[in-house]
């Protein structure tokens, strides 16, 4: 079924992405993608549908892309065979709280930025082993639960420095079917391992996550015998545009440069006009680029094989407090455009 | 021409905040919590209140004269009282600041609510 | 990966863009020194009725009122995102620090929420600046028992 080499997973018969779905804030709807949203609102507090705080309002906003994602793709809640999720919130609360209602079979997954690879990783294996036959892959981010809990409260008077990011108020879903189905194959998938270059500075994530992003492109080319050119595009997750300009940097130095290389943390926003600093972040950063972006292209036939690498940092606010600097991991998926496998 | 001292040693003080975020890896509550400390040692050298003298509130208003107000107040107490002088003249000159911090927090808690940055 | 942390620093640090100090500068002199001016004209005001120790008391409490005001409607942060320690180091910064917390965790309980939070990020001004003050008192009463 499928063949390991080295880090990475082939599918000989690939699991399908069949349908997917994005939700957005105000920031994301006056973004460049704010067209390919199934959801928007101009308040993310919702507080017409009785939220009364920040991780209530990611994880209404989570059951908006779960609920768009299962109407694309026409079935109901009660046919997943599994959900797994997971967010930035203190133990992934914003996901077991949609769980709550969606009330299907649910592991939590915390992979911090990286999660939507992550999930989808998982996911993808499951339904290539024909484990499960309709399997949700899905996260969420929103920035003032992300600020409350790793920064400071939404309105104590702070500068940022140029090089933080900003994190997405998104959430994305895919649905992963059996192979055969129709959708968007997921070709190979390849886990990270976690590197850490001694990065402490929390305003810099781009820069900490940099080298794993590297470590598993390098991983990937090598197994694969693949180069940067086989594909039409390789998306990293939220390194920002410091982070992509060091990954520009290091992968000249491997000898594999990266003409095609695209940034979720880049695309989501207008970086000069939306006041985000480096960019986006934010595991909703590269599940909405995905859902709105990735995916529909694979679809309408512009792209025809993609790698979507997103990236996490892997510290707490504890260990930041306490000096350590900042771990990351990045995940890979290799797509390929409807209909041409 | 109290006014204008007061904006620009005002200013000056601020810039000096400026720099140091800029410049070092020190985070915002390092900083106000080394004004406070260092306004403690520039008063008990005796270089702060000349300042406060030509600038009013141009020094006492940033967190340089908050830590010039508890050294004071503790300098005050322990001239009328001795020793157990150190342990009430600090808060109890900086008392009307950190009350009026505390309700006014609390009214605005009652009243407000936490709002988007966007 | 061709890569060592201490080479990766330096690549970091040429990388990172610099922070526009000389904006900055600006924008933190004119706020700061603006903020310290309206104090200056409070307290020559409240110097119509009161001594100077009380005058200036009064002014720190209604600069700390106008930035619990500001703070509540959002305005404080929406400034101090341009004006930098403009905003932090005069006494509106502190009392921001105070109120923020305050508003942002209301909803974890008056108790345990905005009571235990509200000196979280103010909590260290208040403690070391009481610590150096006490440390100076007892150098104070020693130089008056030696002197």
């Amino acid at each position: 079924m499928a063949i390991r080499r080295k880090d990475t997973v082939i599918f000989e018969k690939p699991p399908v992405i069949a349908a997917w779905a994005a939700a957005g804030g105000k920031k994301e709807s006056e973004g460049p993608l704010a067209e390919g949203f199934d959801f928007l609102t101009r308040d993310a507090a919702f507080p017409d549908e009785n939220c009364s705080n920040w991780e209530q309002a990611e994880s209404r906003l989570q059951q908006k892309a779960a609920e768009a994602c299962l109407r694309k793709a026409d079935i109901s809640r009660k046919e997943l065979d599994l959900v797994l999720a997971g967010d930035l919130q203190a133990q992934c609360t914003a996901s077991n709280y949609t769980m709550r209602s969606l009330q299907a079979p649910f592991a939590g997954i915390y992979g911090a930025c990286s999660t939507m690879a992550e999930t989808l990783c998982l996911a993808a294996a499951l339904a290539a082993g024909g484990v499960v036959h309709q399997a949700l892959a899905m996260t969420s981010s929103h920035f003032c639960a992300a600020e409350r809990q790793f920064r400071t409260p939404l309105d104590y008077g702070a500068k940022r420095t140029p090089t933080a990011q900003w994190t997405a108020t998104a959430a994305g879903a895919c649905l992963l079917r059996n192979p055969g189905q129709a959708g968007v194959p997921v070709l190979s998938i390849t886990f990270g391992r976690v590197q850490d270059y001694e990065v402490r500075d929390i305003n810099n994530m781009g820069a900490a996550m940099m080298p794993a992003a590297v470590s598993t492109l390098l991983r990937y080319f090598a197994a694969t015998g693949t180069q940067p050119a086989d594909f039409d595009a390789i998306f990293t997750g939220d390194l920002g545009q410091v982070g992509s300009a060091l990954l520009y940097e290091q992968m000249e130095r491997e000898g594999i440069p990266l003409p095609n290389h695209r940034d979720c943390g880049c695309l989501l926003y207008d970086v000069q006009a939306q006041n985000v600093q480096a960019g986006g972040s934010g595991p909703g950063c590269s599940a909405a680029v995905l859902c709105t972006h990735i995916l529909p292209a694979l679809r309408s036939g512009q792209y025809r094989r993609v790698l979507f690498l997103a990236t996490g940092a892997l510290m707490s606010q504890t260990t930041f407090l306490q000096g350590e600097s900042i771990p990351g991991i990045a995940h890979c998926v290799e797509l390929a455009g409807e209909g041409t496998v | 021409m109290n006014y204008l001292w007061a904006f620009v040693v005002g200013g000056a003080i601020c810039v000096v905040g400026q720099l140091l975020i800029d410049y070092t890896s020190l985070t915002p509550a390092r900083i106000l919590t080394g004004y406070v400390v260092s306004g403690v040692i520039l008063s008990a050298v005796g270089l702060y209140k000349p300042l406060v003298d030509l600038a009013g509130a141009g020094a006492s208003v940033p967190l340089l004269g908050f830590g010039h107000l508890l050294a004071q107040g503790v300098r005050q107490a322990v001239d009328m009282c001795g020793l157990p002088g150190i342990f009430t003249g600090g808060l109890t000159a900086a008392a009307g600041g950190i009350a009026a911090s505390i309700l006014f927090g609390l009214l605005a808690a009652l009243i407000g609510k936490s709002k988007d940055q966007n | 990966m061709k890569l060592n942390p201490k080479e990766y620093a330096r690549m970091v640090s040429r990388t990172s863009p610099p922070s526009p100090v000389v904006k900055d500068c600006l924008w933190a002199f004119f706020v700061g020194g603006g903020i310290c001016l309206l104090g200056e004209g409070l307290r020559q005001v409240f110097l119509i009725w009161y001594d100077v120790t009380m005058a200036g008391t009064l002014t720190s409490i209604a600069l700390i009122f106008l930035s619990a005001a500001c703070t509540m409607a959002g305005w404080y942060q929406k400034l101090a995102a341009k004006a930098g320690a403009g905003t932090l180091v005069p006494i509106t910064g502190f009392a921001n620090s105070v109120v923020s917390p305050a508003i942002e965790f209301k909803a974890e309980g008056w108790v345990t929420g905005i009571g235990a939070k509200i000196f979280g990020i103010a909590g260290p001004v208040i403690a070391y600046g009481t610590a150096a003050s006490a440390v100076w008192g007892v150098l104070y009463w020693l130089m008056g028992k030696v002197g």
